[in-house]
């Protein structure tokens, strides 16, 4: 580890180079499909090559006498203990209904449903047994999107005789009112596109049981392992203390990994079943079928201001394509995206009406940003188009209509069905605004809006955001003194690439006194804490970095009430000081952690109960992040490639425990948003059959097509809800990409009469638009 | 994603493989670089009894001058190699500039020319660049060799004239005029994309600036590509300005017949064609700049 | 079903001799026969690159070449590519300038930008983005990837001066 600060300078702060990276950079890092236990099995999903059937027969016995094969299990295998997979976040009223179950009951909902899982001794032979299954289809009419879900021709769950999961309407203020009695309005209907994260490693898993001790292991957990252990424990009629769930490396999330999936249940069902470990690995394939989708909403807003730009009301009306189930975020996404319609903005009446609807598609999930980088889109477009209408100034009018400092707290209100009386709690919306117009030199750059500068139409576009970030469930983390020492931290908080190990211990080092180096970070694995929670909405440090400051504040004064005894003394009279108990009053060293450390290792059964503390912290309320973004594009006219000029993301992260990692996760949000603005896009035929699901047709940014992006993050205004003052730094990057880039190319396309009212901006789109209004104006 | 079992061949001669080749017939498939035969094996789109691999068939390999000014280059020859060739820079410079277009470094490290001609991919740059400079496939079948012209060689998506029992075993290209000038553009979403479109043209130009011959090949646009012969015919013989460089993009992007996919719709495809023939000819006929 | 055959190849400097089925990837041989993991497969269908390996030195996808073609070969992956148990230039550099995540595009990213290097000791960032533009990455935004392989070709080329 290097580091430009001087020694006894906090270690919160400092941009360290990362502690993990060695064993990323020589090929030992253990990522699932590394692992192999004696007597491993490869396990095989089939999934239904239907949109929409129902299911006549499963005719395995051809694939069953292949020889290698071991067994396939269809829903009749696992009726008796099948339950659907629960919703944790995002109970919209009504989705309780729409669940899914491991495996198909007679009918199948989308091109990926798993209908048998089949085990064998390899793989390859594993794949060869897949192909020998027949299943007899009985095709259904697809419902393939949202409109027609709603019409409830064809229903996907017919028991429920409707294919609306959740229809719900929330307000603030009073909207009608403010409408009536408005000098402007405006509504449009925006699309934003189905995408999905794609990290470069599949999802995987690996189940191995101990029938005798009644111990089940499953390896590829991550994100929240103690909610999953929960469920599968009770699924698969276990103890929940007899269930590990093992975090190894984790290459990438971005919201899609470590949800419970049908195949959650599988893999260790077929373990237990056979008494073999059972090892199944995601194909890129499947991955593009089974892994949660997300982003796909249709959103009609309308907009109420004065002549001169104060926004009077916003109301909106969401469509959001849930594809075929309801996933463990439940409504999580069209109600974030519901709920942040308003963003950063004083807007004293708001309201909409959230339609949450079944789809023969991949169910949908979150996907880093979720809600969030829509709502986005669909608001700053909308308000592009309304300083258009009004001859007003872009940022003029954003400027005029950020909360401001003084207006903190703000609240939000009721906009979210469970996310009652929200409110910023802090932040100063205006300061990252100013600081990003001011790095990009927008009043300069923004007079080229819509000039032809080398035969290229130019565009400047802006988006703002304010992003809600983790809060409880509580995290707790683990600390011990061991030998020499050192300190062993154990967080119940995942991580799939961001660098917590480094983090969590210069949280740790600042807590203790102590350097980065002294500590050993554990975590994502279900017996190291006793109860944790998991990694999901930029909440780590927020939420597991403060429990790490509490464990370290307990440790402290369990080791100075230890010392106390020992000395008897008043613990009062002692205080701890980089690693060292002294007395108070001559500052003489009564005990070292070593010292402690070796007693215990030595039978003190004293000093081994002062040497391990644990630190839980909960915050029910959330952080918020806040920024803005801007874009600078260049559109061909002739062949409608848009390339990016210039992109600056600017927010405020709170506080950044690593500048270097909030820096490379900005930088990737960033990159990641700015590939699903104009490459990314999961496209479905009217048969319900993905056509994008390779990387030979889902697009994503490869390092020649992004590269003059620049993030800046602010540690302007520390959050008040935790300890640290952070506000979350994984998810800021991404959500105005869509908004900056969709405006910077309105302005570029103004003056050919182009309106962008949808996302992806893709060529064939954007060509689309130009033809079409080349044509009008004929 | 793994492929299916197959029998595996890795003949030491062009003999054997043929031999091999006319024993399986149907239930054989030719295994060159593999960069598109491999991917199909692992989503199990091919299932081929016996794959022979060509890659240890000695004298397939190699780039060198003809007698005639021209280019020979063994079908087994990888793109990388092409790419990096001096003798291919001088003497072919269109082929050369089109080379790095072609996906990533690693695949043309692997790729041959051969594989990809025989592949025909109507999105591929190399079928596009056999097909503007007139080159000639060598078809080497038990019972001899035949000269196939790169205009009668593609028939369709994924579809040659060569028959069954063939090998591509070499390319020829006919000498560059010194007089020839050349462009090449393609439009793909990413780097290293299959083209939606591309363009390759030569040009010969008199020492009076007249236009000789002049050769368009569009791509992408079609079941295989395609000469823009009434482009063509409209340049040959002009002394061409912006004007002309505009109707002859017109007429390009009006006889091509564009497929319509997820990708690009059948009027951006003929709208890119057009675009894209201009800018070749812009290209190829700006003053000197692209003469070496 | 299909014979299996016997290759004899050298990996990271070491002979191997292993009896392979046609159809097992050089991919999969290198995970499965060779316990080599750091070779990862992100795609299986040569579009993401995280199984890049040198083949006598050529990048290339390892999921798109059978074992039994690598026979004779030479092989090197991301396990071959410290020195002497120490982490290379370029190694560290990725470590120095962030640019690795997850870390599973990583593999794939040092053996292609390892091979560039051997033969263009001083690309531009274009040239250097153009390497790379075969490997996916959704972690970094590729720009600390760039930054890195262009400050590990500035400390070989001074160390070689």
């Amino acid at each position: 580890m290097s580091a430009s600060t001087s020694p006894g300078a906090p270690w919160i702060g400092r941009p360290l180079r990362r502690a993990e990276d060695a064993r990323f950079l020589d090929g030992s890092a253990r990522y699932v499909g590394d692992l192999k236990r004696p007597g491993m099995l490869h396990g095989v999903v089939l999934r239904s090559d239907h949109a929409h059937a129902r299911v006549r027969s499963i005719d395995a016995r051809t694939a069953l006498a292949l020889p290698g094969v071991v067994a396939v299990y269809t829903f009749e295998d696992i009726r008796r203990l099948a339950r659907p997979i629960p919703l944790r976040l995002g109970p919209c009223p009504g989705l309780e209904r729409f669940l899914q179950l491991p495996l198909a009951e007679g009918k199948v909902r989308y091109v990926g449903e798993p209908l048998a899982f089949l085990v064998a001794e390899g793989r390859y032979v594993a794949e060869d047994a897949l192909e020998l299954v027949q299943v007899e289809y009985e095709a259904l009419d697809p419902v393939v999107d949202v409109h027609a879900a709603r019409a409830d021709r064809s229903l996907l769950h017919e028991a429920l005789g409707t294919n609306v999961g959740s229809h719900y309407t929330v307000e603030k203020g009073d909207v009608s009112a403010a409408f009536a009695g408005a000098d402007y309005t405006r509504r449009e209907t925006f699309r934003c596109h189905r995408q999905t994260a794609a990290p470069m490693e599949t999802r995987g898993l690996l189940a191995e049981f101990d029938a005798a001790g009644r111990r089940l292991r499953l390896w590829g957990a991550t994100k929240v392992p103690f909610y999953n252990r929960r469920w599968l424990a009770g699924a698969l009629d276990l103890p929940e203390a007899g269930v590990e769930l093992i975090e190894v490396d984790v290459g990438g999330s971005f919201g899609v990994r470590g949800e419970l999936y049908p195949e959650d249940f599988l893999v260790p069902f077929a373990a237990m079943r056979l008494g073999r470990p059972v090892k199944w690995i995601e194909d890129r394939r499947e991955h593009f079928v089974a892994t949660n989708h997300s982003r796909e909403i249709e959103c009609e807003l309308e907009i109420a201001c004065t002549l001169d730009g104060e926004i009077i009301g916003l109301r909106g009306r969401l469509l959001a394509d849930m594809g075929a189930y309801v996933r463990t975020n439940g409504g999580l996404v069209p109600a974030k995206a519901a709920q942040f319609l308003p963003g950063p903005y004083r807007i004293p009446n708001v309201g909409c009406e959230v339609f949450a609807l079944l789809t023969n598609k991949t169910p949908v999930g979150t996907y880093r940003g979720p809600g969030f980088y829509e709502s986005s889109f669909f608001r700053e477009r909308l308000f592009d188009l309304a300083t258009a209408d009004l001859r007003l100034d872009p940022a003029e009018f954003r400027r005029r209509n950020l909360v401001t400092a003084g207006e903190m707290p703000y609240g939000i209100e009721n906009l979210c069905p469970f996310d009652a009386d929200a409110a910023y709690d802090s932040g100063d919306f205006v300061l990252a605004f100013e600081r990003a117009l001011a790095e990009f030199d927008y009043a300069r750059v923004k007079t080229l809006n819509g000039t032809l500068q080398d035969g290229r139409l130019q565009g400047v576009g802006l988006g703002c955001f304010v992003e809600s970030g983790g809060a409880g469930p509580a995290e707790t983390a683990r600390l011990k003194v061991a030998a020499g020492g050192r300190i062993e931290l154990y967080t119940g908080c995942s991580t799939m690439g961001q660098g917590h190990e480094t983090a969590m211990a210069q949280i740790g080092a600042d807590s203790l006194g102590l350097p980065v180096e002294a500590f050993s970070v554990f975590h994502g694995s279900t017996t190291l804490v006793e109860q944790g929670y998991g990694t999901y909405n930029s909440r780590a440090m927020a939420m597991g970095g403060s429990a790490v400051k509490l464990a370290a504040e307990n440790l402290i004064a369990q080791l100075l009430a230890h010392v106390a005894r020992m000395h008897e003394i008043e613990p009062a009279a002692l205080e701890y000081s980089r690693g060292a108990i002294v007395r108070r009053e001559d500052h003489r060293t009564l005990a070292t952690l070593a010292g402690i450390a070796a007693a215990a290792q030595a039978g003190d059964g004293q000093a081994r109960a002062a040497i391990e503390c644990s630190g839980t912290f909960n915050q029910t309320r959330r952080t918020y992040s806040y920024g803005t973004n801007i874009a600078h594009v260049a559109v061909d006219p002739e062949t409608a490639r848009v390339e990016v000029l210039r992109f600056l993301a600017v927010d405020d992260v709170g506080r950044a425990i690593n500048p270097l990692l909030v820096h490379g996760q900005m930088l990737g949000a960033a990159v990641q948003g700015i590939g699903g603005t104009f490459l990314d896009e999961l496209i479905y035929d009217e048969q319900g059959q993905l056509l994008t699901g390779s990387f030979a047709d889902y697009l994503l940014p490869t390092a020649t097509e992004f590269p003059n992006v620049e993030v800046i993050s602010l540690e302007a205004v520390p959050s008040t809800l935790n300890p640290l003052g952070v506000r979350g730094a994984g998810e800021g990057g991404i959500i105005a990409t869509g908004a900056a880039l969709a405006n910077a190319v309105a302005h570029a396309l103004a003056p050919l009469g182009v309106k962008i009212t949808e996302l992806p901006l893709s060529p064939n789109k954007l060509a689309q638009k130009m033809r079409e209004a080349r044509a009008a104006a004929e | 994603m793994k492929p299916p079992a197959f029998d595996y061949a890795a003949p030491g001669s062009l003999d054997e493989a043929l031999a091999l080749l006319a024993a399986k017939r149907d239930g054989a498939k030719l295994l060159a670089g593999g960069q598109s035969f491999v991917p199909a094996l692992n989503f199990r789109l091919a299932r081929p009894e016996l794959i022979i691999d060509l890659n240890r068939v000695p004298g397939l390999a190699g780039i060198r001058r003809d007698g005639d000014g021209g280019l020979l280059i063994g079908a087994m020859t990888r793109a990388r190699a092409i790419e990096r060739s001096e003798v291919v820079a001088r003497s072919n410079p269109l082929l050369h500039s089109a080379i790095p277009w072609i996906a990533h470094v690693p695949i043309r490290n692997r790729g041959t020319i051969g594989g990809s001609l025989a592949h025909a991919d109507p999105a591929a740059e190399l079928p596009a660049i056999a097909l503007a400079c007139d080159a000639i496939l060598v078809a080497t079948g038990i019972l001899g060799k035949r000269d196939i012209a790169a205009r009668d060689f593609f028939l369709g998506v994924f579809t040659t004239a060569l028959r069954a029992g063939e090998i591509l075993t070499e390319i020829r290209f006919p000498a560059w005029p010194p007089n020839r000038r050349h462009g090449f553009a393609e439009f793909a979403r990413r780097h290293g994309d299959f083209a939606i479109v591309g363009v390759a043209a030569t040009i010969d130009v008199a020492a009076d600036g007249a236009v000789g011959d002049a050769r368009i090949v569009v791509f992408g646009a079609g079941d295989t590509p395609r000469r823009a012969r009434e482009a063509e015919a409209a340049l040959a013989g002009s002394h061409p300005d912006t004007g002309a460089l505009q109707r002859a993009a017109a007429l390009a992007a009006n006889h091509v017949d564009p497929p319509s996919d997820h990708h690009a719709s059948a009027e951006y495809r003929r709208e890119l064609a057009g675009t894209l023939t201009r800018r070749v000819l812009e290209q190829a006929l700006a003053p000197r700049a692209r003469a070496a | 079903m299909s014979a299996r055959h016997r290759i004899v190849l050298t990996v990271n400097g070491q002979r191997v001799e292993r009896d392979v089925e046609a159809r097992m990837t050089l991919a999969d041989f290198l995970r499965e026969s060779l316990d080599l993991t750091g070779t990862h497969l992100g795609c299986e269908h040569g579009a993401c690159g995280a199984c890049t390996v040198q083949l006598d030195g050529n990048s290339v996808r390892s999921c798109l070449i059978f074992a039994v073609q690598a026979d004779g070969a030479r092989v090197t992956t991301v396990e071959g590519l410290a020195v002497k148990g120490t982490l290379s230039v370029l190694q560290r550099s990725f470590q120095q300038h962030h640019a690795l995540q997850c870390g599973f595009c990583t593999p794939g990213m040092l053996t292609t930008a390892q091979a560039m290097l051997a033969e263009n000791p001083d690309p531009s960032a274009e040239e250097v983005r153009r390497a790379i533009s075969g490997n996916l990455c959704r972690c970094t935004g590729y720009l600390p990837v760039v930054a890195a392989i262009l400050d590990a070709a500035a400390q070989l080329r001074s160390e070689a001066a």
